[in-house]
């Protein structure tokens, strides 16, 4: 039997991986990859609970940050479909014009 | 031991392809990684008992939403290339990036690896299961869920409408 750590360190490790990727990305749609990446892994954390404490709650609120993930995608990319036809580039470098 | 053998190898693929969603150039290879962990996860989420989110996480996400990423990829063309690493940022931004993340890292698996948890028990999560538990105890937040949705599918369309009539 794997114990429950190991789950909550790889849940951790994909955590921490998506967190990189968001410090080191500078294109806004790996910058949503990295952010799904962070999403999944907080799934796994939860997924893992709900087995810890013998309960389904945790899988359905997995489930709901699969809905929620699914809202935000959409509209993410809606975003930099807009940012690039605005500027006709997706860097983060090259869009000054929200900077206050 | 098949368990355990099928644990480490899911693990080892997310993690791999993990840092290769991170680190990979170019957009549509890492989109395509990051499907590879998603089968990666939905593999534990199996052997965690949870049949229905691993099958959602298949279906919905794997199939779904990263389809549409892959078409917007796609469709962005020259503005889905991304400069090498080396040259996006300064070596005096990387670094301290680089040691946040692996930091935390540390301190989550130094933490967790003492920790006394309870042994995992595997509430079977067939559909019929979690139906009964999303339909009694979680009807409201499912119906404002489904708002949620509806909401994105409004502000997207909104948002990447061409304004002709403008």
């Amino acid at each position: 039997m794997i114990p429950a750590s190991h789950y909550l360190i790889l849940s951790a490790l994909l955590f921490c991986i998506g967190l990189l990727g968001i410090l080191i990305r500078r294109n806004i749609l790996s910058l949503l990859l990295s952010i799904e990446l962070m999403l999944n892994a907080a799934n796994l954390n939860l997924v893992a609970g709900a087995a810890m404490h013998g309960q389904l709650d945790g899988q359905l609120m997995a489930f709901f940050v699969m809905v929620i993930a699914a809202a935000e995608v959409t509209i993410g990319l809606a975003i930099a479909v807009l940012l690039f036809r605005r500027g006709g580039s997706l860097d983060t470098h090259d869009i000054q014009q929200l900077k206050g | 031991m098949t368990q355990k053998f099928l644990f480490y190898f899911f693990a080892v693929l997310c993690v791999t392809s993990a840092l290769g969603v991170i680190l990979h150039p170019k957009p549509t290879r890492a989109l395509l990684l990051l499907i590879v962990t998603m089968a990666g996860l939905s593999g534990l989420f199996t052997l965690l008992g949870a049949y229905f989110v691993a099958m959602a996480q298949l279906v919905v996400y794997a199939g779904a939403v990263l389809v549409i990423f892959l078409f917007v990829i796609m469709l962005q063309g020259i503005a889905a290339v991304e400069a090498p690493l080396h040259q996006r940022f300064r070596g005096i931004y990387l670094l301290p990036a680089g040691a946040l993340s692996l930091g935390l890292a540390a301190f989550f698996v130094l933490m967790l690896h003492k920790m006394p948890l309870p042994a995992l028990q595997m509430p079977l999560g067939t559909v019929e299961n979690i139906g009964k538990t999303l339909f009694r105890d979680y009807l409201l937040p499912f119906e404002w869920a489904s708002l949620l949705i509806l909401l994105g599918v409004f502000a997207a369309v909104s948002l990447a409408k061409k304004d002709d009539a403008a």
